[in-house]
């Protein structure tokens, strides 16, 4: 059997790899990879959980995750054709309209 | 025995992609490798006892939400950039690996328990594991689901009117209103 921390671990790990991508990179449409690569690192946790715990609530809420990130999926990349079209640019950095 | 052999090469290649998503420079080859760390989560799922899961990770993830990006990619013909970088990148990985060392000591020492559900694999077998995932959503989780319904819903409106090609007053055609 193997020990629920492992799925732990590796969940943490997945998480800290989209965290560094959402910090580190510029071009907009990785930062978005990188958000999903996060919500998937949630899911194996949520899952793991609900398996050790034999309950189904943390299957649950990683189905309700996965609709949450397609959703998000949809709208950001709208907001990035958006900005494109807008020929402003698709790094990070360079889109500081809002910022004051 | 089998079960740490593919927990091991799920774990592994999944951690593996998830790296390179972040660390290659061409953004199809980001891609491509988040196609591979999902179908390889996908393969965890099956791992714990999670079937339905398994297939919404594969249709929805990798089958929709990833092509989506790809389109997206291939609309905006992206190119390769030589300063891939943000430019305070060193600040931000040292800060990130401090934090991940940190916490996973925490992880490996923490002891997990907690109050065990009713939903063992054996009273899950009995009826399949998708049967199961019906059942509970649509009863315990129906409001949830609604308003996840009702979330999508709002989702597609805003993609839609958000992408809509802006479109002026149309030049009315001159000499025909006489």
């Amino acid at each position: 059997m193997i020990p629920l921390s492992a799925y732990v671990a590796l969940s943490f790990i997945l998480f800290m790899t989209g965290l560094l991508g959402v910090l580190i990179r510029r071009n907009f449409i990785i930062v978005l990879m990188s958000v999903e690569i996060m919500l998937n690192a949630a899911n194996i946790n949520l899952v793991a959980f609900s398996h050790y715990l034999s309950s189904m609530a943390g299957q649950m809420a990683a189905l309700f995750v996965i609709a949450i990130a397609a959703g998000e999926a949809a709208v950001g990349l709208a907001i990035i054709i958006v900005v494109f079209r807008g020929k402003i640019a698709t790094n990070v950095d360079q889109i500081n309209l809002l910022k004051w | 025995m089998m079960m740490y052999v593919l927990f091991g090469y799920f774990a592994t290649v999944s951690i593996l992609s998830g790296i390179f998503t972040i660390a290659l420079k061409n953004p199809v080859h980001c891609g491509l490798s988040l196609l591979s760390l999902l179908l390889h989560v996908a393969g965890l799922f099956v791992l714990l006892n999670a079937e339905f899961l398994f297939a919404v990770q594969i249709i929805v993830y990798a089958g929709a939400i990833l092509v989506l990006y790809l389109f997206v990619l291939m609309l905006l013909s992206l190119k390769t950039e030589e300063q891939y970088l943000h430019k305070k990148y060193p600040f931000f990985l040292f800060a990130g690996v401090a934090i991940l060392a940190e916490l996973l000591i925490l992880v490996f020492q923490t002891p997990y328990s907690g109050a065990k559900g009713t939903a063992t694999p054996e009273v899950v077998l009995q009826t399949g594991p998708s049967h199961a995932v019906g059942i509970t959503m649509f009863s315990d989780y129906l409001l949830l689901f609604e308003i996840v319904g009702v979330f999508l819903l709002g989702a597609i409106i805003g993609a839609i009117v958000l992408a809509k090609t802006p479109t002026g007053p149309v030049p009315e055609p001159t000499g025909q209103r006489e």
